[in-house]
Formats: structure tokens, C-alpha cells, sequence
């Protein structure tokens, strides 16, 4: 992982004592929910890809702690922390990598897509840079409508190497639009390393040809995540200008759940989750200086269990969704000629060999 | 009714649109200060201001991803893409993301976005600047996508598209830019999307076009009378959703079908249409479906090999012929 400089200020003139344990609680949450949806994949409870934010729970939960409700987040697949540290309940969460009527978008979308209107979660997305001229979009559609708030456009350290993104820069400061370019950098675009695919390694400073000004930020430092996102958050809504955020983390395991990692070396994957882990870094800061003590973090730890397991048991019991809805979400404005739900119910039996011809 | 240019009444749309609601703008490369390429969108700049009539830099993917966002924060983009050529560069953010938004995050928000923008060949244009791509995303679900081929069409179309919560690919062409018909005044005046036209009706065979080709097959229907041949002409309109019954309501009454499009032979709208009317006209046809499309080559740019290459009136009438006889296609 790459080195980023620390801050001096003393712990507890950066955050309230409800503050970190907050932090501690929501990180914790991703950890055990991210964990936990590993097992249910591999139980094949969960289909297709499933990536998991594990090692990056500082980068999310800083970010969070820095937004306000008028804010917008567009992100790649890697997204459950994110939509979770939003504040949608891990049940519809679990339940939409479940393919549950009771999903965060209906069974429609899985893990990959996960969305939440109430929260402003505009969406995870699966083709690599794809969601970033979105997200310079969402923000363009504020400022004309001259609203507040900014939009974060989340993506990983691979997805700055695709086209979409430098259009995506090249707007957002020709249109003065107030969005954040906030890079997950795991070290890692599946198996190709930030130096095997990007000539220029410093993620945050791909913005300069661009006019845009970028950061790093140690990823697995929650407070340090919050604050650069606050500070440069405030300069985007009140100036229209975009920022680049580079926070550093370590990817635990492969790229998704299938992957095994073999193009790493076990002993230095091993040392690199020993060495970055947000949780454990941010339990032993706490306990030094006496924020938390060993009972609260059993108690903590207890409740995350429960949580977790109180969503599996939510999809677990959650209905499938039905045949004859497959076409409900086709338009948003009806017009003839589209399949009916007779038709969705007549192709579903033959598919299911109910027939007698 | 006022006679005008279909230019004309995309034009007159566009603005009384943008008058109507403030959450439409335009957006493309040289609409305003240039007036647009083709002139679709002049005055309209001056009128509305650079708030409503944005000019994009050379960004197809990047400012077609930004009118999706938009719009799904409740903006109501029309995007033009200075002809279909270009659109392939933005296709990702069509097809994966403009078509799938609303159906993949359970209906929670839509993308109401319409891109504009004129198809097919015409005046030496060659390769890379006269193709036909509306078959590509009227194979996508959850797109809509239509092609007036009149200036009456293109009006109710247009506002119909602009006032419609879905992606709406709304296709046009430079060749019928200047063409001139009558246009309602009526502010209500709007055509439901994927319905289609009987342009003129006949009894003898069906012909089942859209866009410019819908003018060519008009032109023919009228010599045909002259031979004794009554044509119906079928105008899609709509290429998604297909509005199959008209098509095969048709043929049932006059038992031969003809198609033309000007996209490629191959895997083309032809072959979607001559489909659906095997599928659901089979014992009706006194001859098989004829197809007339574009010959498959990458379209030279010397003149005579370029007319050459695109479909017209000779070989509707040729293939109008034929299946009046009852003939095979001939390759
Ligand atoms: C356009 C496109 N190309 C390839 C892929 C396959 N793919 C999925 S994730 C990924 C790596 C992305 O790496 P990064 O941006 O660093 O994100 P991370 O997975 O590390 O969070 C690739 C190549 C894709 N989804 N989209
Ligand atoms: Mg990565």
C-alpha cells in the first residue's frame, strides 16, 4: 500500500466519542455483512459475481460521515458498504444479493446493482467506468436546478484508465459541476496492479491536464477519509469545483468471491491485511485513548452478529419475484405493443416444460 | 394546416417544448453558436439562452452519460449526435445503462432522455459517414425508438418522445430534412410511440417501410397504379415497440409483402419485418416475403457505386414485380 502523511491533531478534537463509536459500529457492520455474503455465496445463496469491500470499510465509512442527505452516490459493483453506510438496512440489502422480490431493486438488479431512491443511492454499475459521466451528470442536473449538494462518483483504481473517465473530468470542470472523482485504490483492477496499468501510478494527479485538483488519503484511516471529503466537498458545492480523491487501501482477497488471488503472494497478502486493517487500526486507536474498553467491543461485536444474521434471515424467508411481474419494469411511460403479462406467464410454462403439445 | 419542412417542424418542436418546460434542454456538439449542422436547431440558442441549448464539446460518451444522469435527477435531456456514425462511440451508455436503469433498480427512477439524430446515406458521404444503425438499438429492450418519415410524423413524434419518461432514439434523415407536408398547429398534438401508419391505402400488395424509405415507397405506390397495381404502404414509425398487428393486418388483406429499409441485407430491420409476417401471416402469403435493403458492402464513395449501393424506387418496383408474379428473391 502506498504511503500517505498522518495528521497531528489530537483524536478527540477530530470527533465526538459517539462519532467513533458510530464509525467503529458501521465498519464493523460492512466487515461481518461482507463476510458473512462470502459464505452465502459459496452456499450458492448468492449467483453471479459478488465483490466485497473487504479492507476498504475506512474508505466507505469516512466517506459517509462526510456527505449530507442532499447528496448523491453513484458507484461501481464493489458497493455493498457503500449503500449499507448510506443507511439502507442490511435486510434488502442481503435480500437483493438473494434475488429477492424485497431487494433493494427487486431481485432485478443482484449484487452489482444495488439502488436506493430514498438515500440518493443512485445506483451500483458493472461496466467499468460506466457510472462516472452519470455521476457528472446527476451533478450537472443540481446545478441547473440549483440545488445543494454534490455527487460522488466512486470507481476504482483500474477505471482510470478507461476513456469515459477523462470525458467525465473534462466536463465536470468545463460545466463547473459539483461531483467528487473518488478512487478506491486497492492496488489492484483484478489481477493487473496500478503500475502495470496506468503510466501515471499517482492516481490523483490524473486530474491535472484537466484543471482538477486531487489528493491522496490513507483509505484505512476513517477519519482521514471523512475529512478530505468534507473539505473538498464544501469547495465543490460552493465553487463547482470537482475534486479527485485517491484513497489508498488493501484489497483482503481476490477480486470477487471466485477469484483465488493467485497472482499475489499469499505471505504478502497475508502481512498487507495484518498491516491495513481499518478495524483492528481503529480499535487499538480507540482503546489508547480510552474511548472504548473491552466490553463495549464484545458488545458491539455481539450486535453486528445479530444484525447480520437478522438479514440472511430476512432473505432466507423473503418471497422469489413473481413470473408474471418479469416485464412490470420494461417503461416508465406504458405504450402498446410491449409484452403483457400473459405473455410473460405463457413463455415462463413452456420454458418450464409446462405443456401438453 | 400549415404545409412546412420537416426540418422545420422538429424545429418549431423543439422550441415550443423548451418553452413549455423548463426541465428540457438540448444538448450537442455545434447546436448552438453554429446553429446545428443541419439546421435543426437554429435560433433556438438565441431564443433560449446557453442554459437550455448547451454546446458539448466532442464527447459523445461522456455528455450522453451526463444527459442520462441528468435525467435521472429529473432533467429532460434531448441530446443530438450530429449523425448515427457517431453514436457508436456513446452505445455503452445506451445500451448499458440509458435502456437498463429503470428495469434493472425495480422501476425506482427513469430516464427521460431523447436522442436525436439522422440515419442512412445520402451524397457521396462513403464508408464511415452513411450507415443505418437504428437496428442496433431497436434490438435493445427497454429503448424506444422512432423514425418519422413525414413532417406531420415528426412533430407528434418528437413531442411525444420529449414528454415520454423512457430513452427514445428518435431517428431521422438528412435526405427528408427538406421535404414539406402539412403540420397541426394544435398545442395538444401528439402520436402515440410505437403505432404504426397505413401512409396509403391498397389491396394488391403491402409495403412495409419507414423513415426516407417511406417516401420512396409512396412514390412507387403512385406509378404502380399506373401498371394496375394497388400498393399499401405501411409505415412503421415505431421500431421499438413493433406495432406487429398493422403490419400484419395488412398483409392478411393483400396476401404479398414487400420491405425496404436502408440498412444492410443481413440481419437487418427487413429481416425482423419479413419474420414477424412468416410468423404470424404464413397461410395468407400468395408469395414469399421480398426484401429490399442496402448491399452489403462498406458504402464507396464514387458516385455512381454509391447510388449503386443503396436501395431506391428501381428496386422497390423490381421487387414489387416479383412478388406480384409470385417469383423468388434473386440474390
Ligand atoms: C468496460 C469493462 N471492461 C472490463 C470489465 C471486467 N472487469 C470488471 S471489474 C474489473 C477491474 C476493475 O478494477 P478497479 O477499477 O480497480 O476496481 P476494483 O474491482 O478493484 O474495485 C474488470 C476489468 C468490465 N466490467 N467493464
Ligand atoms: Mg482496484
Amino acid at each position: 500500500m502506498a504511503e500517505v502523511a498522518e495528521t497531528t491533531q489530537p483524536l478527540l478534537e477530530r470527533a465526538t466519542v459517539d462519532e467513533l463509536k458510530h464509525y467503529y459500529y458501521q465498519m464493523l457492520l460492512l466487515r461481518r455483512f461482507e463476510e458473512r455474503a462470502g459464505e452465502m455465496y459459496v452456499k450458492a445463496k448468492i449467483g453471479g459475481y459478488c465483490h466485497l469491500n473487504l479492507g476498504e470499510e475506512a474508505t466507505i465509512v469516512g466517506l459517509m460521515a462526510a456527505l449530507t442527505p442532499d447528496d448523491y452516490i453513484f458507484t461501481n459493483y464493489r458497493e455493498h458498504g457503500y449503500i449499507i453506510a448510506r443507511g439502507v438496512p442490511p435486510g434488502p440489502v442481503m435480500a437483493e444479493l438473494f434475488g429477492k422480490e424485497t431487494g433493494v431493486s427487486g431481485g432485478r438488479g443482484g449484487s452489482m446493482h444495488l439502488f436506493d431512491r430514498k438515500t440518493n443511492f443512485m445506483g451500483g454499475y458493472a461496466i467499468v467506468g460506466g457510472q462516472v459521466p452519470l455521476a457528472v451528470g446527476a451533478a450537472y442536473a443540481l446545478r441547473y436546478q440549483n440545488k445543494p449538494g454534490v455527487v460522488v462518483a466512486q470507481m476504482g483504481d483500474g477505471t482510470t484508465n478507461i476513456g469515459a473517465f477523462y470525458e467525465s473530468l473534462n466536463l465536470a470542470k468545463l460545466w463547473k459541476c459539483p461531483v467528487l472523482f473518488f478512487i478506491v485504490n486497492n492496488g489492484y483492477g483484478m489481477g493487473t496492479s496500478v503500475e502495470a496499468g496506468s503510466s501515471e501510478p499517482d492516481l490523483w494527479k490524473k486530474g491535472a491536464s484537466f484543471r482538477i485538483y486531487g489528493e491522496r488519503v490513507d483509505g484505512t484511516d476513517v477519519l482521514a477519509v471523512r475529512d478530505v471529503v468534507r473539505r473538498l466537498r464544501a469547495r465543490a458545492e460552493a465553487e463547482g469545483e470537482p475534486a479527485i480523491i485517491d484513497a489508498v487501501s488493501f484489497r483482503f482477497r481476490g477480486h470477487s468471491v471466485i477469484d483465488s488471488d493467485r497472482y499475489r503472494d499469499p505471505e504478502a497478502v497475508r502481512r498487507g491485511r495484518e498491516l491495513y486493517d481499518p478495524i483492528r487500526k481503529f480499535a487499538t486507536l480507540l482503546l489508547e485513548h480510552g474511548v472504548i474498553d473491552d466490553a463495549w467491543l464484545k458488545a458491539v461485536t455481539e450486535r453486528v452478529e445479530r444484525e447480520v444474521q437478522e438479514a440472511i434471515d430476512f432473505a432466507n424467508n423473503s418471497p422469489d419475484p413473481k413470473f408474471e411481474d418479469l416485464y412490470k419494469y420494461m417503461y416508465a411511460t406504458p405504450v402498446p405493443n410491449t409484452p403483457t403479462t400473459e405473455d410473460a406467464i405463457r413463455a415462463v410454462k413452456i420454458n418450464h416444460g409446462e405443456f401438453d403439445v | 394546416m400549415p404545409v412546412i419542412t420537416y426540418r422545420q417542424a422538429l424545429n418549431d418542436t423543439l422550441g415550443e417544448e423548451l418553452a413549455r418546460d423548463p426541465n428540457v434542454l438540448l444538448m450537442g456538439e455545434e447546436i448552438g453558436v453554429f446553429q446545428g449542422s443541419y439546421r435543426v436547431t437554429e435560433g433556438l440558442l438565441a431564443e433560449f439562452g446557453p442554459k437550455r441549448v448547451v454546446d458539448t464539446p466532442i464527447a459523445e460518451e461522456g455528455f450522453v452519460g451526463v444527459a442520462i444522469g441528468a435525467a435521472m435527477l429529473g432533467l429532460r435531456p434531448v441530446v443530438e449526435i450530429m449523425t448515427i456514425n457517431f453514436i457508436l462511440v456513446a452505445i455503452d451508455q445506451i445500451v448499458n445503462h440509458a435502456a437498463k436503469i429503470h428495469y434493472m433498480f425495480g422501476g425506482q427512477v427513469s430516464v427521460p432522455l431523447v436522442i436525436r439524430t439522422p440515419s442512412g446515406g445520402t451524397g457521396q458521404l462513403a464508408a464511415t459517414h452513411s450507415q443505418s444503425f437504428e437496428n442496433w438499438f431497436a434490438y435493445c429492450p427497454g429503448l424506444k425508438v422512432v423514425a418519422p418519415a413525414t413532417p406531420y410524423d415528426a412533430k407528434g413524434l418528437l413531442r411525444a418522445a420529449i414528454r415520454d419518461d423512457d430513452p427514445v432514439i428518435f431517428i431521422e434523415s438528412l435526405a427528408l430534412y427538406d421535404t414539406k407536408g402539412e403540420v397541426p398547429e394544435d398545442d395538444d398534438y401528439v402520436l402515440p410511440i410505437g403505432i404504426a401508419d397505413v401512409k396509403r391505402p391498397g389491396t394488391d400488395v403491402t409495403v412495409v417501410s419507414y423513415s426516407r424509405m417511406t417516401a420512396v415507397a409512396l412514390q412507387v405506390a403512385q406509378r404502380m397504379e399506373q401498371e394496375g397495381i394497388s400498393v399499401e404502404v405501411v409505415d412503421l414509425r415505431s421500431l421499438r415497440p413493433l406495432d406487429r398487428p398493422t403490419i400484419i393486418e395488412s398483409v392478411k388483406k393483400t396476401n404479398r409483402a414487400v420491405v425496404i429499409a436502408e440498412d444492410w441485407y443481413s440481419y437487418g430491420v427487413t429481416a425482423e419485418i419479413a419474420a414477424t409476417i412468416q410468423e404470424e401471416a404464413f397461410d395468407y402469403l400468395d408469395a414469399p416475403v421480398y426484401r429490399v435493403a442496402g448491399l452489403e458492402v462498406p458504402l464507396p464513395y464514387a458516385k455512381e457505386l454509391s447510388a449503386a449501393s443503396k436501395p431506391n424506387a428501381n428496386n422497390l418496383i423490381y421487387a414489387i414485380r416479383q412478388v406480384m408474379r409470385g417469383t423468388k428473391r434473386m440474390r
